[in-house]
């Protein structure tokens, strides 16, 4: 019973997640299939969850979903892309990509049929971190990336600062005349700076000062 | 799994640069590009203060740290010397062109260091995921720099051209590592080493992957037929970074091929070796013969850096611990005269801005003889004339070669070095025998001139006196490799 369940919701997020994906490169209209895309993330999170992978769903949801699949919404919407004449030239280039596919299946499936899980695999695969039941996935891998896997983690890092640096140097132009916000100024500033009191005759008025506040 | 500091002491110089780094970032943030020849001075500083601590506190012995993900031997020691020095010339003869063209970013000296330190960690990788965060975050810095000049339409193009064959060189190098990590269970090279020993031939899944990783790897030396890239961005970027990409990079994707195929699958050696033999012979050709119709200097110099690299991996595929030995003497040999060839194409100013064709060097021997004297000593050393420091880095190589029975190896890089003859030798016509061009202004720095005058003097029939103790430091490292 409790087997079968499984079983169904596998099925069902399997098979949304193959709908959609068709759905992706099939909608006209390339904000609907940024929205497609979008539930395939959650359908293969979903799967994810089954495995018991929790981690990898979030993570799934969060980075693709939360920031990739948003990213692809401003990119779609903010350029000007003629997705129409993108999709001129499918059905030409259609045999080479169908030749291309069917090339990466066989070699798929030369793997999958010459892989075996000989002594060393396996004496190798399992001396990586003993797993605890008692922990959930997520803690099992925070505890692994901050010891023995902390080289590699600092060292990516490293490579996000770069990217950052690069960004910055790449795209970051000095525009003058700009009138950017100067926050100690504005603490600075005290009533004495912005208000005068006057006092009004009766029937003269205020002369205001020229200078612009 | 368990909450002990790993040892810190055999990473020391790459934590003290990386902090380095991020402490010359935030004076650059803080102030502006005016503070760029401060940030680029203290860089230069700094790499030396690393190179010092790694030679007095690490030393040759080997020691693993990080779970075994980083390794320092006389191998590293010594191919990290390399990745120093040229890291440290290249920017020390960038400031006055970078300057007067108005891309002084103080950001350029940082992705120097964090490229070197990218390369640092290349070196010292143990495991194939250390390989590749080191090849990341070496290559995302190089892209950038590439990108530097990006009011110029070559420079962005070098930059994008190189960033996406460069992904796509990424994505085999992941390719391969994950069918090697799928059918032995490991990433780490001791294990591999000792995993795929066996007898019999290997399973298919470890050859296609140990293909796709040398793929990857071809393409960081820039070895045919993954040099396409090379050309074009050597002539795009600004010049200095072309100088540093041919120097330090180079050394440093090399000394990890080797680490990765001598320590991580020695078994597979008759593999690999098919492989290495079929790049170098391509090399080789195709850096002499393509060179030889190329006007711009800097293009010239991607297929001699071609070419170069097709020799060096002679020495690699030798397999021998002689092999690995020239093939270092190779490489701080080609640093050497690497630099200082670009050194000179950096002096090549007249007054409305560098010039990179052969043909502007027309005369140079009447307008200004010692530079002409020095490009001379240069491109003999190149084409391995001897006397000169090259021959000794050619000689040692083919001697290898012979050694270990490749004798036809040997007799095409013999071949292609006296076709490649041709193009270093015209240059040297154009600069004695031609009628004299337009002089070059001088103003190019004083460093760019030391630079010149050094690599000269170590190139020159002086390399006599040194290249006994450099062969004694490469055996020394080529002997911790192989024999651990």
């Amino acid at each position: 019973m409790d087997l079968a369940l499984t079983d169904i919701v596998f099925y069902v997020f399997a098979a949304t997640t193959l709908a959609s994906g068709m759905l992706v490169i099939s909608a006209r209209n390339p904000v609907h299939s940024v929205l497609w895309l979008i539930l395939a993330f959650f359908s293969a999170a979903g799967l994810f969850v089954l495995l018991g992978a929790e981690f990898l769903a979030m993570l799934l949801v969060v980075v693709y979903v939360g920031a990739v699949a948003v990213l692809f919404l401003f990119v779609v919407m903010m350029l000007d892309i003629n997705f129409t004449e993108l999709r001129q030239g499918m059905m030409q280039h259609m045999p080479l990509g169908v030749l291309i596919g069917l090339i990466l299946l066989i070699e798929l499936a030369t793997l999958a049929f010459t892989w075996n899980f000989g002594d060393d695999v396996a004496k190798n695969a399992a001396s990586p971190g003993p797993i605890d039941a008692s922990v959930t996935n997520t803690e099992a891998l925070g505890v692994l990336l901050y010891t023995d896997y902390i080289f590699i983690f600092q060292t990516a890092g490293l490579i996000l600062l770069v990217a950052m640096i690069g960004a910055i140097v790449l795209t970051h132009r000095e525009r003058p005349g700009v009138r950017r916000q100067n926050i100690g100024k504005q603490v600075r500033r005290r009533p004495e700076d912005a208000f005068e009191l006057v006092d009004v005759e009766t029937g003269e008025g205020v002369t205001l000062p020229t200078k612009k506040g | 799994m368990n909450g002990e500091i790993p040892a810190l002491l055999p990473a020391l110089p790459e934590i003290i640069l990386a902090i380095g780094a991020m402490i010359l970032l935030m004076v650059g943030v803080f102030r502006g590009n005016e503070s760029f020849n401060q940030v680029t001075n203290l860089s230069v500083l700094l790499l030396v203060i690393c190179a010092v601590v790694m030679v007095t506190e690490v030393g040759g012995e080997r020691q693993v740290t990080f779970n075994n993900m980083f390794v320092t031997d006389a191998f590293a020691v010594f191919a990290k010397v390399l990745v120093y020095i040229g890291s440290a010339v290249a920017l020390l003869i960038s400031g006055k062109f970078l300057t007067e063209h108005k891309i002084d970013k103080f950001e350029f000296p940082i992705l120097v260091l964090f490229a070197t330190l990218g390369m640092l960690i290349m070196v010292s990788a143990n495991n194939l995921m250390s390989v590749y965060v080191g090849l990341e975050l070496q290559s995302l810095s190089l892209y950038v720099l590439a990108a530097m000049n990006r009011g110029r339409l070559r420079s962005t193009e070098a930059g994008l051209k190189y960033f996406v064959l460069g992904a796509l060189s990424s994505g085999m190098l992941l390719y391969g590592i994950s069918l090697i990590y799928g059918f032995s269970g490991t990433t780490e090279f001791d294990v591999l080493a000792t995993s795929l020993s066996g007898e019999g031939t290997p399973d298919i899944g470890i050859i296609i992957g140990l293909v796709f990783l040398l793929s990857g790897l071809a393409f960081k030396v820039s070895a045919v037929p993954f040099h396409m890239w090379t050309p074009d961005v050597y002539e795009g970027s600004p010049t200095p970074v072309t100088a540093f990409f041919a120097a330090a990079p180079k050394v440093a994707a090399m000394a990890l091929l080797v680490r990765a195929m001598i320590n991580g699958f020695p078994g597979l050696i008759d593999e690999w070796q098919q492989i290495i033999i079929f790049i170098s012979i391509a090399s080789m050709l195709v850096g002499a013969f393509v060179a030889l119709v190329q006007t711009n200097i800097k293009r010239l110099m991607a297929y001699s850096s071609i070419g170069h690299v097709g020799y060096a991996l002679v020495g690699l595929a030798a397999g021998t611990q002689a092999g690995i030995e020239a093939l270092l003497i190779y490489l701080a040999i080609y640093l050497t005269m690497t630099l200082g060839a670009f050194a000179a194409i950096l002096s090549m100013r007249r007054s409305d801005g560098m010039v990179e064709t052969i043909d502007d060097l027309a005369g140079l021997s009447e307008t200004n003889l010692p530079m002409a004297v020095a490009i001379s000593i240069f491109m003999f050393s190149l084409a391995g004339i001897p006397l000169l420091a090259g021959f000794f880095g050619k000689w040692f190589i083919f001697l290898a070669a012979v050694e270990a029975g490749l004798v036809p190896l040997a007799i095409i890089g013999f071949l292609s070095s006296v076709v490649a003859c041709y193009y270093y030798l015209r240059i040297i016509k154009v600069m004695f025998f031609d009628e004299p061009a337009d002089a070059f202004e001088g103003g190019h720095g004083r460093s760019v001139s030391i630079v010149i005058g050094t690599a000269a003097v170590l190139n020159s029939p002086v390399s006599f006196l040194l290249i006994s103790s450099l062969a004694g430091a490469a055996a020394w490292a080529a002997n911790s490799l192989l024999f651990q």
